[in-house]
């Protein structure tokens, strides 16, 4: 059933992609496919704390998760309406492709041969993560410059141990490293005292210290990023329409912050003299119908998830157990890379 | 097979039998035909992946082993860093693999012997002990036990800051064990000569000694005088060269010990965890060995008036040695296989490095090949060297 109905969707792809050429902005066999559905199929991490992680209820928390809220509050009104899909490594990208999900976000990096040879479009990423390190507060290092002669515990991967190897070699330092497969021995190496200094995706450190440290106080995670890993909402090739969707709705998100639209001021901000705010919010109508959603979509997101900052904050910031710094995801008017697209 | 048709064909010649019913050509046909099978199985498979690596574009050939390894190596006995080639990873990981089933192989080997004799002592406590380990660890998974020693260590070994110092100079913390290591001088290499010379006049004296008992029944202290000629000339010649003996000492820096040589706890939870495996099927097969050895010969020694140590060296261990040494070798070939678990407790084995080329170059055929060659260029020279000690040792019939 499931193979008739991605056969009957690629072809709808196909028609699409056709009409597409006859009439710009037609609409797009995903849009349709979601609206009568009632809800949207979001793909995402089986558990990664921050990101997408289960409660006791069941309910998915995190970045990804209201990510995915946000595209469904955009598209059906409500931030309720939405299926996720735990995806491991290896099922997220044939998921995405054969269509059993409408969106992918998990974590994904954004890579060249991603974003063509797998035939996937990039949103705005949500969030800017790169390699890092973690060591014990009581060592005393500031930089992972002063790493010289340190034993380092990482995990046998593609790039994570090249990174590592890399950067001490630019640096012209020396490290051991103590290469260990499972993650939970890794940490537990790491929190005995074996390493020095352990190192994944920063994100990843915090998850770690957050969940397995006995005091997360007594570890710091260094301010060096030795690797880009920009991680990014995806949608399938040859949907032009839902890909706008998706990538509005995360400069929708950061537009709200930038503009200090929150989810408890947002109905004061509907009497707000900027022209700019006036057009997002759907008071100054336009913006809505040419994304084909409701005027109210950004609104409605902003009045049920929040803005990109509250998102960060409550899910992988301060207010969470993850305690990252903004760093590069702050606003690039506070020196991050989290920059929207004007609202015009 | 051959000779049975031989000697039917040789009687019943005058019948001429039809080619088909003939048992030798049927058995050739029916050989010819497996082995054809079994060779265009192979070249079927052989074909397919060829096919596939070519069309999907990976890349093939072992060009890769000069390209630029660009990884680091925690623990080495082979200097290496990322600059080297993966050729040089792979050498270095198949010196690491080398070096612990060597050790795990002599200390598994002294172990296993001892709890093998403990089995049959008459002391009931003893043999009780030794039985309970034997069952408890040949009856559990390897793997678990690696990572009980390797929690073991962890838990039990302070951190390094508060490293137990039993000698001075001498760490022990969950860096591992750190001591202080003889800086290199060039009489170390006339020493080490000096010890060699002096091994193999021992031997010669010895193998001389035992002729000349065998001829004249009058024995020589030879042991003692071997001994003397493999540590006396070494020695002297260390004194002669000024006796320039330095130590490089460990030094507690910000990030672990610096100087001196060190054992990481890696390393010693792979060589006890698989030393301690192993001795417990070593241990069975000394048993069995000895248990092998007929009754009469034991009765027969004690009649002689043999002491118990006497019986036990120069009766029946030399005849359990033959019915020891065949499985016995199987049992080092599954330690040398068993050692490639350290991935799973950090230590950089033979198998890692190559998971990690093969991870990082995609060329699996390749990575695999050359995994199992390893492995063969370790296993087949132990199998070959123990059967050669094997036909040594093997009783002489006159």
């Amino acid at each position: 059933m499931r193979i008739l109905k991605s056969i009957g969707r690629s072809l709808a792809v196909g028609a699409c992609a056709w009409a597409a050429l006859a009439v710009a902005a037609e609409a797009g066999p995903t849009l349709d496919g979601v609206k009568n559905r009632g809800t949207l199929v979001c793909g995402v991490n089986t558990g990664l704390a921050g990101f997408a992680l289960p409660d006791r209820e069941g309910n998915f928390k995190g970045l990804d998760a209201d990510t995915c809220r946000a595209i469904a509050v955009a598209v059906l009104g409500d931030a309720k309406k939405v299926k996720f899909v735990p995806t491991t490594a290896q099922q997220r990208f044939t998921a995405l492709q054969t269509g059993e999900i409408d969106v992918l976000v998990r974590n994904t990096t954004w890579t060249l041969i991603r974003d063509t040879d797998n035939g996937f479009n990039f949103a705005s990423p949500n969030y800017y993560d790169g390699q890092g390190f973690m060591v014990p507060k009581k060592l005393g290092v500031k930089t992972a410059k002063e790493l010289d002669g340190a034993t380092i515990c990482v995990q046998p991967g593609t790039t994570t141990e090249l990174n590592l190897a890399d950067y001490f070699r630019s640096n012209k330092i020396n490290f051991k490293p103590l290469v260990i497969e499972k993650l939970d021995e890794v940490e537990n190496a790491y929190f005995a005292g074996r390493c020095d200094a352990y190192t994944t995706d920063r994100s990843g450190l915090a998850a770690t210290r957050a969940q397995k440290a006995s005091n997360p106080d007594d570890h710091i995670i260094l301010p060096d990023v030795i690797s880009k890993e920009p991680l990014a909402p995806a949608v399938r090739h040859g949907d032009d329409e839902w890909f706008d969707i998706v990538k509005w709705v995360m400069y929708g998100l950061i537009g709200a912050e930038e503009k200090g639209i929150t989810a408890e001021n947002v109905d004061q901000m509907l009497k707000s003299d900027d022209p700019e705010v006036k057009r997002m919010l759907g008071v100054s109508a336009g913006l809505g119908k040419a994304l084909h959603l409701d005027e109210k979509w950004l609104y409605n997101i902003v009045k049920q998830v929040g803005n990109y900052g509250e998102i960060f904050e409550r899910n992988v910031g301060k207010e969470s157990p993850l305690k990252l710094e903004r760093g590069v995801n702050a606003l690039w008017t506070k020196g991050g890379l989290m920059y929207a697209m004007p609202f015009r | 097979m051959a000779q049975t048709a031989e000697r039917f064909f040789a009687h019943d010649a005058p019948r001429r039998t039809a080619p088909w019913r003939s048992e030798r050509v049927r058995s050739v046909v029916f050989q010819l035909a497996i082995v054809a099978i079994v060779v265009a199985i192979f070249a079927f498979f052989a074909s397919n992946a060829a096919e596939n690596v070519h069309r999907q574009g990976i890349a093939s050939g072992f060009g890769f082993l000069q390209r630029e390894a660009a990884f680091e190596i925690g623990n080495k006995v082979v200097p290496f860093n990322p600059a080297n080639s993966y050729g040089w990873a792979l050498l270095v990981g198949f010196v690491n693999t080398l070096t612990v089933s060597a050790v795990g192989i002599v200390f598994a080997t002294l172990l296993g012997f001892v709890v093998g004799l403990a089995r049959l002592s008459t002391n009931w406590l003893v043999s009780r002990l030794a039985l309970s380990y034997v069952e408890a660890f040949r009856n559990t998974p390897l793997i678990l036990q690696l990572f009980v020693w390797w929690d073991v260590l962890r838990i039990s070994a302070p951190p390094d800051r508060e490293a137990w110092q039993p000698l001075p100079g001498v760490f022990i913390s969950l860096r591992g064990v750190t001591f202080p290591a003889p800086i290199y001088h060039p009489i170390y290499l006339w020493v080490a000569i000096a010890a060699l010379l002096g091994l193999i006049a021992a031997i010669a004296l010895g193998a001389w000694a035992r002729r000349h008992r065998e001829r004249t029944g009058r024995g020589l202290p030879s042991i003692w005088i071997g001994l003397g000629l493999v540590v006396i000339p070494p020695v002297i010649v260390f004194l002669a060269g000024g006796a320039p003996l330095s130590f490089d000492v460990p030094q507690l820096l910000r990030f672990g010990f610096r100087g001196g040589e060190s054992v990481t706890p890696e390393f010693a939870a792979l060589v006890f965890g698989l030393v301690v495996f192993a001795a417990a099927y070593i241990g069975e097969i000394v048993r069995s060995g000895i248990q092998a050895v007929s009754r009469g010969q034991i009765e027969a020694s004690r009649a002689l008036g043999l002491s118990r140590g006497q019986m036990l060296r120069l009766i029946v261990i030399p005849q359990a040695i033959r019915i020891i040494v065949p499985p016995l070798t199987s049992e080092y070939l599954n330690l040398i296989k068993n050692s490639s678990l350290a991935v799973a407790i950090g230590f950089t084995d033979f198998l890692s490095v190559g998971n990690t080329i093969m991870n990082q170059t995609g060329q699996v055929l390749e990575g695999f090949t050359l995994i199992a060659v390893g492995y063969l260029l370790i296993n087949i020279p132990t199998s070959q060297l123990m059967n050669l000690y094997n036909r040594y040792m093997a009783l002489v019939e006159r």
